[in-house]
């Protein structure tokens, strides 16, 4: 199987450097046990990302040609990431198109979620995987409706580790950190909060209950992320959701007056 | 852990270079890893064997070559090195920090017949 595309078949993206049906080339192991095993070196310089990188630039060409605006939602589970969504896309899906990507290893609840405010949303189950992909996420776009001059948000899955090294082709990483997650989590999982450009404190209603400093979050976040934005709110009260509608505003008149 | 799914991409590169350049086995392989890149050299080792089985890349032997991490400290106006992120500048303490280099992931060369 390909490593890359665990679909295999429709391939519309960048699937040139794609082989699925190569043959494994393989040498006998003791083929060169007769003389000096006659080896040479090649000079190579690849990155390993190479491919998810590929994949990203493919999507990321894509979006800016529908003048998508693109939000990759990162976080450890249960931070609130959907609840977030289901309030914004109630929010804002009159003044803009909208579309949501899931990413969960199981389940597709979360898109359902999101389906029952009548955005369209489409679920990426990634099984034993922990984190999106580019080539997943450009195969997702092929169940959505086609969609212009909005806003795509990706959903990842929830996993503060690896999830920090994929460019999905997004224009933000957008990390949420909930405060019964502790406010040591900057510090903890810097990658994460390194590669987010705006950071979210969700469950704000919660601070009144729980020991979680916004100032240590955020001193912590600028230590690793010189200039990170962050936001403090509740998708659940509804606090503070403006900041974060203003933020997205702004990113969507920004492709789409790029035209 | 995605060192699995990095292993899997480092499998498939070493492969289409041997389709490409028409080498049948590969022995050995250099793999540059920063001290700031988002994988575990352990993890790779471990990973690599497994994922390596049954392809040009088999029982090959993966050399990390470790890239110390150096960023450009804005406050000292000079490149300093950092071991890890979130490390502050070893002469100033500032986290005004630009990440020169320490990222990579990257295949430099490999011993192939
Ligand atoms: N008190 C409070 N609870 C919240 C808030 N936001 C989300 N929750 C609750 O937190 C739990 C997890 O919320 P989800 O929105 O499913 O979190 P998620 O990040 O999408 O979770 P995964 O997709 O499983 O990673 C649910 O019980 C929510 O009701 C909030 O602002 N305040
Ligand atoms: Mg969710
Ligand atoms: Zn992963
Ligand atoms: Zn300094």
């Amino acid at each position: 199987m390909c490593s890359i595309c665990g679909c295999g078949e429709h391939d519309t993206l960048e699937h040139d450097d794609h082989h699925h049906d190569h043959p494994h080339d393989r040498a006998p192991l003791h083929a060169h046990a007769a003389g000096m095993p006659a080896t040479r070196m090649v000079q190579i310089e690849q990155d390993i990302m190479a491919k998810n990188q590929r994949y990203a630039d493919a999507n990321r060409r894509f979006f800016a040609s529908q003048n998508l605006f693109v939000v990759n939602l990162v976080s450890s589970p249960g931070s609130g990431k959907t609840s977030l969504l289901v309030k914004t896309v109630e929010a804002l899906k009159s003044e803009m198109r909208v579309a949501v990507i899931e990413g969960d290893q199981q389940t597709g609840l979360d898109a359902a979620r999101i389906q029952a405010t009548g955005v369209p949303a489409w679920q990426i189950n990634t099984g034993k995987g922990c984190h999106l992909d580019a080539h997943a996420v450009g195969h997702a776009m092929e169940h959505l409706p086609e969609i212009q001059n909005g806003v795509l948000f990706i959903e990842n899955v929830g996993n503060l580790v690896c999830p920090a090294g994929f460019d999905l082709g997004e224009a933000h990483k957008v990390v949420v950190l909930s405060t019964t997650e502790g406010e040591d989590k900057p510090l903890k999982y810097p990658d994460m909060f390194h590669a987010a450009d705006l950071m979210i404190l969700n469950k704000s209603d919660l601070l009144a209950y729980v020991d979680f400093s916004v100032a240590k979050a955020e001193a912590y976040a600028q230590q690793v992320h010189p200039g990170i934005t962050s936001f403090t709110l509740s998708a659940r009260s509804g606090d503070g959701l403006e900041a974060w509608y203003g933020w997205l505003r702004a990113g969507v008149a920004r492709v789409t007056m790029q035209r | 852990m995605h060192e699995l799914a990095l292993c899997e991409g480092l499998v498939q590169s070493l492969e289409d270079q041997a389709m490409s350049k028409g080498f049948a086995k590969i022995f050995a392989v250099w793999l540059e890893i920063g001290a700031l890149a988002t994988v575990e050299p352990d993890a790779m080792t471990f990973n690599f064997e497994i994922v390596a089985r049954g392809t040009v890349a088999e029982d090959a032997r993966l050399e990390i070559i470790p890239v110390a991490g150096e960023a450009w400290c804005m406050n000292c106006s000079t490149s300093v090195p950092i071991t890890r992120r979130g490390d502050g500048c070893p002469t100033c303490g500032s986290y005004q920090l630009q990440v020169l280099d320490g990222e990579q992931m990257r295949i430099k060369q490999i011993e192939v017949a």
